[in-house]
């Protein structure tokens, strides 16, 4: 595991970062966390010239901040720092769920929710749970900031809606009605821990007792993290039953085309969407309380 | 003899070390001046080469050469098959280190890159360019025995065919003909990548000087590769030296002799510089030789009270692209010996196809041709329990050599030392509360759950073994082992065992028995191995043989020790021998306990020889070389509790209990941890591990984030106890017990997931049990 020869960088701020990325533009990668990146590049299958390490910019980007109405994330927080941070475990526990359910510890200690979406991994668990909390990616170049509804963001295998100039500054995730449950339910690789199939689902229970709202995410399944809408819109404005919920996950993956590899079939990913989307809105309504 | 260590929960005194990090691997190993190897891989499954131009990686910076295959010829010798089955169509088509003409898998060495730094090796290896001509490939075995074969691998192995051996035989058709009902089915045994967690590699130092190679080596044996190493190199043997670094696991894939080191070694020789190769993950995964890949036939001849009168077994065994260096022995006669397990059959007929094909050669893996075995014939008596509505406890019960009956021979030819199938089973039951797990289970199905059992009671051969019956398997050795006691003039010890230890904790256990045998401490005794300089031939550390032969051959060294001491030890106190007695560590006259010497004071005076017995020579040092009169065979009885999940097919175990019977334990603590590594192996294989090739000849799974070796948490808490039946065949009453749990451990997950899904007529999944293969088949059991 020994990767093609690289300049290496550590830009002292964000405006040097973006320097540097207009600098060498589709050469150049941003360090993150790295978990992806290095094992690419140790395999070759990526040999950026410049491999642009945001570690100073720590001291920026790694926040939770507690905004009105919105829970602002810094691009370079960690999973741990999220699993464990107060402010998501009070309003936004799905993330932190999530969060938790990345890796392992070393990963987890390492790895940041920014590196992450921008890499787009298709089975990477966040974006189950970005989608479904209609978070928004904000995003800083040149040009300065621009925000990216989160189901904007993601194109397909690995790409974005990032500009190789930019780099993905903050999350905002909009805090979540009263009476909001949310659960991730995940199907881990048994090698790789990555999601096979993973489910954020989240739901509102009205004073009438009936959903007002849900909206459901998914990862693993299709080459591209989804809104399983079909579900959502079965679901919405109706009284909650079992039976409702199992008629309505049917269609969990009918909209997209499950990706199939030598562990999982697109048939056998198809019905895992089906049963961990029941079982994660069984779940987030429990949590609904 | 007072025991103060046998028996005992010493702890590994290997571990600090490994756990501090001040171990040397080969890879820490540094030396000035020292080049490093990368190696030009074949990206293709079957391709003709039509030329190599390697211009631009020499004229690449830092490096010092660029050799291909053709510069190899006349200095390097193809790779030997040490294993040459007799009565046997065997076919040994040459195994070149760096290929000539065709590659035949991907990842054969093309050519070789030396520079000055690892990196830069790398770099350059990119620069080869190789013209390759793209053949079709053949993966599967079965396939590759017909005559309408996608590819011929060999032009000197017509139909693929590496050889065609059989077993066994006599009263089969009798068997088949008596039988109430014939069963048959199949089973594929899927193919593994040991995946030890140090990758391998090799360091080479030629000093032209004086003409001495030595070779670092990430080795299982080392006087094995000195052996097929100096053919290979022509390097006469008293001039190449092996040592082993500290090694990080094996798993039977470090007994081969591999192309890296015989290459790595002529450039040290070629280039008179020290040379250092260490191998990637991902050419681990390539290159290593995997294990298992056997596809199996089983019919067996059944009375309907349970008996089995009759086996027959036919296996097409994957042997990949060349015959790597025991391969052909590990399918045929490490499998087909134990084909009836711990069970009483009167007829057995086995017989194998050995296959080339377009992958990694395969050869030993932690079991080697036992876990196969174990697996058919563990699936066939819940077969059997299914076919006829019983218990498989009570179809193992009828089918059971009894413990009366040993030494007992099998139909195969071999001769049981010692067992009691039913007692460690008894055992089993009881840790598992089987009288109250059926109820459960009823009670379970009501619910919805899916619960099952599964049993798997096996014995296995090991303690490899007496030189004259290897011999007769075609095994180009013997397979005895040696050792050195040396007792020092302070008392201290140093013991060389021609064994090489590398996880298994001999370094522990040997040091217990002799600090019992000498009465001394523990932290007085040194167990010394890996270094063909230091040590005298031995044949190294696989198939669980290290305490049942290379510790035999150490407990006999020590009786000369205490021979020799006590006769001097009698001389020095003025009494008669026979009056003299050993306890403790101290000597003394029977009957005047006050006149005693100690054991170092005796071996102080063996050094200072001023008053030694007439024709007694000085010194206090012993040799032995201990050859077995027979294997061997451990056993046991595991049992899986599982639940399955029926809409996604996801298996998660409840319970894992074992009861192994090693015989004679020196250390509990080390049997525990040798039990829990293999059950893991077990486990892994029936839920987790294979290495997937596409039809291309692609190997899908070669990195860990695909391939599932799996994490503790992956693991149960295995619940493990003991019996013990002392073997006849060594004075320590030792068998071995490295691989056990990997032998027992498939067919008990396997028979309790099928037991789980028995009433939707399940009677079979192959494995790996994924998820999705267990949903697969309930869909289809569904749809039925």
């Amino acid at each position: 595991m020994y990767p093609q020869s690289f300049h290496y960088h550590a830009p002292r701020n964000l405006d040097e970062a973006i320097g540097l990325l207009e600098e060498h533009s589709m050469d150049a990668k941003l360090l993150a966390g790295g978990h992806s990146l290095i094992p690419t590049m140790k395999l070759r299958l990526a040999g950026p010239g410049h491999l642009i390490d945001l570690k100073h910019l720590r001291s920026d980007l790694n926040y939770v901040r507690d905004e009105d109405g919105a829970v602002a994330i810094g691009g370079l927080t960690t999973h741990h720092a999220l699993e464990s941070s107060d402010v998501i475990r009070q309003h936004l526990p799905l993330l932190a769920e999530t969060a938790e359910a990345i890796g392992d510890v070393q990963v987890r200690n390492v790895g940041t929710l920014g590196g992450s979406l921008a890499h787009a991994d298709p089975a990477a668990d966040y974006p189950a749970t970005i989608l479904a909390l209609e978070a928004e990616i904000v995003a800083q170049g040149p040009d300065g900031r621009r925000t990216v509804p989160a189901s904007d963001f993601f194109f397909g295998l690995f790409t974005t809606d990032l500009d190789p100039e930019e780099v993905l500054v903050e999350i905002r995730v909009p805090k979540l009605p009263r009476g909001t449950g949310g659960h991730y339910e995940k199907f881990p690789h048994p090698a790789s821990g990555y999601a096979v199939c993973g489910v954020a689902a989240v739901v509102t229970k009205g004073d009438d007792g009936n959903v007002t709202r849900c909206r459901l995410g998914l990862t693993g399944v299709a080459d591209v993290g989804y809104r399983a809408t079909g579900v959502e819109d079965a679901l919405e404005g109706q009284p909650w039953s079992d039976e409702r919920v199992d008629a309505a996950v049917q269609s969990t993956a009918d909209d997209v085309e499950p990706m199939g590899d030598y562990y999982a079939s697109g048939e056998y990913r198809a019905q895992l969407a089906r049963v961990y989307a029941r079982r994660a809105l069984r779940r987030a309504w429990a949590n609904a309380g | 003899m007072a025991t103060q260590f046998f028996g005992t929960r010493v702890k590994r005194r290997e571990d600090p070390q490994l756990i501090q990090g001040t171990a040397h691997y080969t890879d820490d190993l540094k030396y000035t001046g020292l080049l490093h190897a990368a190696f030009v891989r074949s990206p293709h499954a079957h391709a003709k080469i039509n030329a190599i131009d390697t211009e631009q990686a020499t004229n690449a910076p830092g490096v010092v050469a660029v050799y291909t295959g053709q510069d190899l010829q006349g200095h390097v010798d193809p790779i030997p098959t040490a294993w040459l089955l007799p009565d046997s169509d065997l076919k040994t088509p040459a195994y070149p280190p760096l290929a000539i003409d065709k590659v035949r898998y991907v990842g054969e060495a093309v050519a070789v890159v030396i520079a000055d730094d690892r990196y830069r090796a790398q770099d350059a290896a990119e620069l080869v360019k190789v013209d390759y001509e793209t053949l079709p490939a053949v993966v599967d075995q079965e396939k590759a025995l017909q005559d309408d074969a996608p590819a011929q691998v060999h032009d000197d192995a017509p139909n693929n065919r590496a050889y065609h051996w059989q077993i066994g035989g006599d009263g089969i058709d009798d068997a088949f003909s008596q039988a109430d009902r014939t069963l048959g089915f199949r089973v594929i045994n899927q193919r593994l990548v040991p995946n030890a967690i140090e990758p391998r590699g090799c360091v080479a130092q030629y000093n032209p000087g004086n003409g001495q190679l030595t070779l670092r080596l990430t080795s299982q044996n080392p006087h094995i590769h000195r052996l097929l190493l100096s053919g290979v190199l022509g390097v006469p043997e008293h001039k190449l030296r092996i040592t082993t670094p500290e090694i990080g696991g094996g798993f039977g894939s470090k007994i081969a002799v591999y192309p890296g080191e015989a290459v790595v070694a002529f450039a040290a020789m070629t280039l008179g510089k020290p040379v250092k190769w260490m191998e990637t993950r991902r050419e681990n995964f390539l290159t290593n030789t995997h294990g298992r890949d056997h596809i199996t036939d089983v019919d067996a001849a059944v009375r309907d009270d349970g008996k089995v009168l009759g086996l027959k077994v036919r296996t097409y065994a994957n042997m990949g692209a060349y015959l790597s260096t025991a391969a052909p022995g590990v399918p045929t006669w490490l499998y087909g010996l134990m084909l009836s397990g711990c069970y009483d059959i009167p007829a057995v007929h086995g017989e194998v196809f050995g296959a080339f094909t377009n992958t990694t050669p395969t050869d030993a893996y932690r079991g080697a041709g036992r876990p196969e075995a174990t697996y058919l014939v563990e699936r066939l008596m819940d077969q059997v329990a299914g076919e006829l509505d019983q218990d498989p406890v009570e179809v193992r019960r009828t089918n059971f050599i009894r413990k009366d009956q040993f030494p007992h021979p099998v139909a195969t030819g071999v001769t049981y030392d010692s067992g009691d199938y039913e007692g460690s089973l008894a055992k089993c039951l009881e840790m598992l509360g089987y009288e109250d797990f059926r109820s459960q289970q009823a009670q379970a199905r009501q619910d919805g759950r899916y619960l099952g059992v599964g049993f798997s009671t096996y014995v296995e051969i090991c303690g490899l073994g007496p030189s004259q019956t290897v011999g007769a398997t075609g095994f180009q050795g013997g397979l005895w082992d040696s050792s050195i006691v040396r007792v020092h003039p302070s008392g201290t010890v140093t013991a060389m065992t021609g064994t090489n230890p590398h996880g298994q904790g001999e370094e522990t256990t040997f040091a217990q028995m002799l600090a019992d045998r000498f009465g001394v401490g523990i932290d007085d005794v040194d167990i010394v191995h890996g270094d063909t300089d230091r040590i005298p031939m031995g044949m190294g550390t696989y198939g669980s043989r290290t305490t049942a032969v290379g510790g035999v051959a150490l407990y006999q060294a020590a009786e000369k020790i205490v021979q020799k001491a006590t006769k001097l030890a009698a001389h020095l106190l003025e009494a008669r021998e026979e009056d003299v007695q050993f306890d403790s560590g101290e000597f003394s006259v029977q009957g005047s306990p006050d006149q005693s010497v100690s054991f170092g004071d005796v071996a102080l005076q063996a050094y200072l020889a001023w008053d030694l017995p007439e024709g007694m020579e000085p010194g206090l040092e012993a040799e032995s070389f201990y050859d077995p009169s027979n294997f061997v065979f451990p056993f046991g009885a595991h049992a899986c509790v599982v639940d399955v999940d029926p809409e996604t097919g996801e298996t998660t175990i409840r319970r894992y209990v074992a009861v192994d019977d090693c015989g004679h334990v020196i250390n509990p603590l080390i049997v525990d941890g040798q039990i829990h590594g293999g059950i893991a192996q077990g486990v892994a294989q029936a839920l987790y591990e294979f290495a997937f090739y596409d039809d291309n000849g692609q190997l899908l799974t070669a990195s860990l984030m695909d391939y599932a070796v799996p994490k503790s948490i992956q693991m149960p808490h295995f619940e493990t106890d003991q019996t013990v039946t002392p073997s006849p065949v060594n004075p320590m009453g030792v068998k071995g017990v490295g691989e056990a749990g990997t032998i027992a451990s498939t067919a008990a997950v396997v028979n309790a997931v099928v037991d789980a899904l028995r009433p939707m007529g399940i009677t079979h999944i192959d494995m790996p049990l994924t998820p999705e293969r267990v949903w697969q088949a309930i869909r289809a059991a569904e749809g039925r």
